[in-house]
């Protein structure tokens, strides 16, 4: 491994603890969790029926997100999701830059890493920084954090300011154990909408 | 590419039509890559403000788009070219899993009379692929069947919950020449 990937091994944040926060007495928030790591971390969050969590569709979660957030504009949208799964979706963010949703927060857990597929650094652990290429993008509240003391103020930010909002999070590069949501991807979509809408069955 | 302007071969009265099925399937959100095929089609959508457009940088991203559309209780519609069926493979497999109704008008290139023939391989296999993806397709040669084919179509994806796709043919829609008209 290289030196710009080990040093993420030592970034104080830890992803879990992150997300907890960031779903913690959540509400109406409706959530789109990014396949891989993010979804597990949703989920060990506890599984909910108004979080959208990916088994696939790498690189749209972002996109989701957007669709989402234009349906339902008096709630707020938060996609949690990873860097590699963003660096797939990259023009996404200048579709979000151009539509300007008010309710639509993005956060990136950041580890520099490929967890899934055995550790190899992505982009951002070299020349990448995708706060900077959100902003770029028409997304002028955009921001990385790297402290524990900053997430309860991102928290804040992130649930009630105007967006469009993006927030990089670097989080250590570490594997931890899976807590899986449910797999059907039938089942996730109409509980979610169940849960939104009240909707019954079909 | 900027789309040239239209020189109307025919009235293109099937874009009025189409987006005139659009609204009567309550349908709210219209994703596009756009086409000079569906130029007119995208720019009633853009001047109808009961319609959201959102202009993509792939096609995929609208697929995506459909899926958290219909998660928050909307309709949507892509439309793009031949060509942008080729981004979408990967996404569509999300949408049959988690099966989203999906409805998608094309316009065809690579048919003939093409100029491009870069654009042969998808314009050959489009249909093909849409159907290895799981699709239902139709497509229209006459702009007088427009009408028809799109509002069952769009009847099919919405209550029936499945991938539908309208393919419109080169010949109907105009071939692009890349000529000073």
């Amino acid at each position: 491994m290289n030196e710009p990937g080990k040093r993420s091994l030592n970034y104080p944040l830890r992803r879990r603890e992150v997300v907890q926060e960031l779903l913690k007495s959540r509400e109406g928030l409706l959530v789109v969790a990014g396949l891989g790591a993010p979804a597990w971390d949703a989920t060990a969050s506890g599984d909910h029926p108004l979080t959208f969590p990916l088994w696939g569709g790498m690189g749209g979660a972002v996109s989701i997100g957007l669709g989402l957030a234009l349906a339902q504009p008096d709630q707020r949208v938060l996609v949690i999701t990873g860097d590699g799964e963003m660096l797939m979706g990259l023009g996404s963010l200048s579709t979000v830059g151009l539509q300007q949703p008010k309710n639509l927060a993005v956060v990136v857990l950041d580890n520099e890493h490929f967890g899934e597929t055995g550790m190899q650094t992505t982009h951002t652990a070299g020349s990448v920084n995708l706060a900077e290429i959100a902003r770029a993008s028409g997304i002028s509240s955009s921001w990385t954090v790297r402290e524990s003391s900053e997430i309860s103020t991102t928290r804040e930010k992130l649930l009630h300011e105007e967006g469009p909002l993006f927030c990089g999070i670097k989080v250590r590069a570490e594997t931890l154990p899976l807590v899986l949501p449910p797999k059907e991807g039938e089942i996730l979509q109409k509980r979610f909408r169940n849960a939104l809408m009240n909707e019954n069955g079909d | 590419m900027e789309p040239k302007k239209e020189k109307t071969r025919e009235p293109q009265t099937w874009a009025n039509r189409i987006h005139e099925v659009f609204k009567s399937h309550g349908i709210t959100q219209v994703s596009y890559v756009p086409d000079a095929g569906h130029s007119r089609l995208i720019q009633l959508c853009r001047d109808d403000h009961d319609l959201r457009t959102v202009v993509l940088t792939t096609e995929e991203e609208g697929v995506a788009l459909a899926t958290g559309a219909w998660l928050g209780g909307q309709r949507s519609v892509l439309l793009m070219q031949s060509s942008g069926v080729g981004n979408c493979i990967n996404m569509f497999s999300m949408i049959r899993e988690c099966r989203i109704p999906f409805f998608t008008v094309i316009t065809m290139r690579g048919e003939k009379g093409e100029f491009n023939p870069w654009q042969f391989p998808m314009g050959r296999n489009a249909g093909k692929h849409l159907k290895l993806c799981g699709f239902e397709i139709e497509r229209v040669e006459k702009s007088t069947e427009t009408q028809q084919v799109i509002d069952q179509v769009a009847q099919q994806v919405f209550m029936n919950s499945s991938m539908g796709a309208v393919l419109l043919s080169q010949q109907m829609i105009g071939v692009k020449t890349f000529k000073d008209e």
